[in-house]
């Protein structure tokens, strides 16, 4: 920490965010840490399935450029990095980040990798119940790809401890990594949970980076985000009590107020008393926020109750495949050439004996978004509309059949169809359990860049 | 008494959890925080979205910051790994629910 209060900004809030506003904080935030989140629910069996193709893959595909960027103003500004982009397989994120390093000649830096998530080996001997089907894990699932806990802050403490330059986590909770430095500088204790409840609520705030920032939020007339085009990521200061003060660099664009921090308080939570991490039982019910500045927003009352005693592990399987296709009409008549086109469809998959488990019809610019909810709300007809069809079966084959019948719509259906694709991807399904958190037992590697 | 849409004084933001979808209604103005807890009944919302949503509806009010957050249990077709459809996190559920429309009893002027 530079400062009596400890600064923290966001580099990512998901694996495919923009990199240029991390490099913006990197040299201008005055930061002591900076937190790459990317890492959603099915990215990290995507990243098992690459691992067992390749044992030297399995981390966040864009780590190395992202790293590449960022490392060498991190060194200079003495900022150290938390991420979860070590996915699959945080000890080969650990190696590519210590070759990144040597190409910049930042010989002195240290990489930690935490390991430990991985419960694939552990998860059919405890057998758990699934959260979805509340049967048994086998009786459920044939097989899975990937098993993964949810690790705490408890399991970053030990990297930071080290003096690593970089931590990088496979799955960890989202506020987890904003939580551990904030335990790690103010000696905060775990069975604390007042303040590991503020803490966390600082973390929630931060984890999705630009949506607090005034990503995800404009409505123009309503609610104007000034400069959304170079949108910066968040800053928190954060004091020894557990508030903070969210903000973003002044020549970012976007904007940080009493509303953006009130969207995101109740972004993807239940109930805002029992905010579930396995760091804390968190309370978002005291929560308070006030403007203290352009773009300042300080924010109090955050509480907590103790921890669960479970630690959620999101389970990742084959569900099949997923069959596309899609075609558009324009002009008068469209809709009902679209809806002709999609009658046609379901004759002929019929008529080829096509097999599917579940298949949906959307005229997207009529109803795809919110079936009957829009109905009789449009004024008039659209002016063109894009019919879709999706199904979901058993084999890449039977996906192949669902485009293929959209696109014979060319020469095969109403007037006038045009912009036909297909496609066809496979179904890498979550479903979760919970674990007593004993059956865990997180370690760090750590090496130093020149060593071995 | 006026009929308005949500829309018009209050917003919104769409999350997901597995197959439930959450969504935060937030009044502009902090006045209208008693006039949205007595309209927007978790069975207004239910009655909006229809078939969309198949489960249980239930709102979380939080005073302190005059905000609600309802909870739409199995309302995302499986989900977003394995939902069919387009808006697979329903993350545009935000502006379904600001289509609602409710009585509002006409303000006093204040100029």
């Amino acid at each position: 920490m530079k400062n009596d209060t400890l600064v923290i900004g966001t580099g990512a809030g998901y694996a495919g965010d923009r990199v240029e506003p991390a490099i913006e904080l990197a040299k201008h935030g005055n930061l002591d840490y900076i937190v790459f989140e990317c890492l959603a629910e099915r990215t990290i069996a995507l990243a098992q399935l690459r691992k067992l193709h390749d044992p030297s893959a399995g981390y966040d595909s864009l780590l190395a450029y992202r790293l590449d960027k960022i490392l060498p103003v991190c060194y200079q500004n003495k900022i150290r990095i938390i991420t979860n982009m070590g996915a699959a397989n945080p000890l080969a994120a650990l190696e590519k980040t210590r070759e990144i390093a040597r190409r910049h000649g930042l010989d002195k830096m240290k990489i930690a990798a935490v390991v430990g998530d991985d419960v694939s080996g552990i998860i059919g001997e405890i057998n758990p119940c699934l959260v979805e089907t509340g049967q048994k894990l086998n009786q459920s699932l044939g097989s899975f790809v990937s098993a993964n806990a949810y690790l705490g802050a408890e399991s970053i403490i030990p990297a930071l401890e080290t003096g690593a330059d970089v931590v990088i986590t496979g799955r960890v909770a989202d506020p987890s990594l904003f939580l551990a430095p904030m335990i790690y500088e103010f000696g905060w204790s775990l069975d604390n949970w007042t303040l590991l409840g503020k803490g966390t609520v600082i973390g929630h705030l931060m984890e999705c980076a630009g949506q607090v920032t005034g990503g995800y939020y404009a409505e123009p007339g309503k609610k104007d985000v000034p400069g959304l085009g170079r949108l910066g990521f968040p800053i928190a200061c954060i004091a020894g009590n557990g508030d903070g003060i969210i903000t973003k660099l002044p020549e970012a664009g976007g904007v940080v107020n009493v509303s953006t921090c009130k969207e995101q308080l109740l972004y993807e939570i239940g109930d805002p008393a029992a905010y579930l991490t396995p760091d804390v039982t968190a309370d978002f019910t005291k929560v308070g926020f006030k403007q203290i500045g352009p773009d300042k927003v300080l924010v109090t009352g955050g509480d907590g109750r103790r921890r669960p005693p479970t630690l959620k592990v999101s389970i990742g399987y084959h569900q099949g495949y997923i069959g596309e296709g899609e075609i558009s009409y324009a002009g008068s008549g469209a809709v009902e050439r679209g809806r002709l086109a999609a009658q046609i469809v379901k004759e002929r998959l019929e008529a080829v004996g096509a097999t599917y488990r579940e298949i949906r019809y959307d005229l997207i610019g009529v109803d795809a978004l919110h079936g009957a909810v829009a109905d009789g709300k449009a004024s008039g007809k659209p002016y063109e509309v894009r019919l879709r069809v999706a199904a979901k079966t058993d084999t890449r084959e039977e996906a192949v059949l669902i485009g293929n019948e959209v696109e014979t719509l060319y020469t095969n259906g109403p007037a006038g169809g045009g912009g036909a694709r297909k496609h066809v991807s496979e179904i890498i399904a979550i479903v979760s359990a919970f674990i007593p958190r004993e059956s865990i037992a997180s370690r760090v590697v750590v090496k130093e860049v020149k060593e071995g | 008494m006026s009929r308005i849409k949500l829309w018009e004084i209050a917003h919104a933001r769409a999350g997901d959890k597995g197959n439930a979808a959450n969504i935060s209604l937030i009044p502009y103005d902090e006045a209208d925080y008693d006039l949205l807890a007595k309209t927007v009944t978790p069975d207004v919302v239910k009655e909006h979205f229809g078939p969309l949503v198949k489960g249980r509806i239930t709102r979380y009010d939080l005073p302190n910051i005059c905000a609600f957050n309802f909870v739409l249990e199995d309302s995302l077709a499986g989900g977003v790994t394995s939902s069919l459809a387009l808006d697979t996190h329903g993350k545009s559920l935000s502006s379904a629910l600001l289509e609602i429309e409710i009585d509002c009893p006409d303000r006093p002027c204040t100029v």
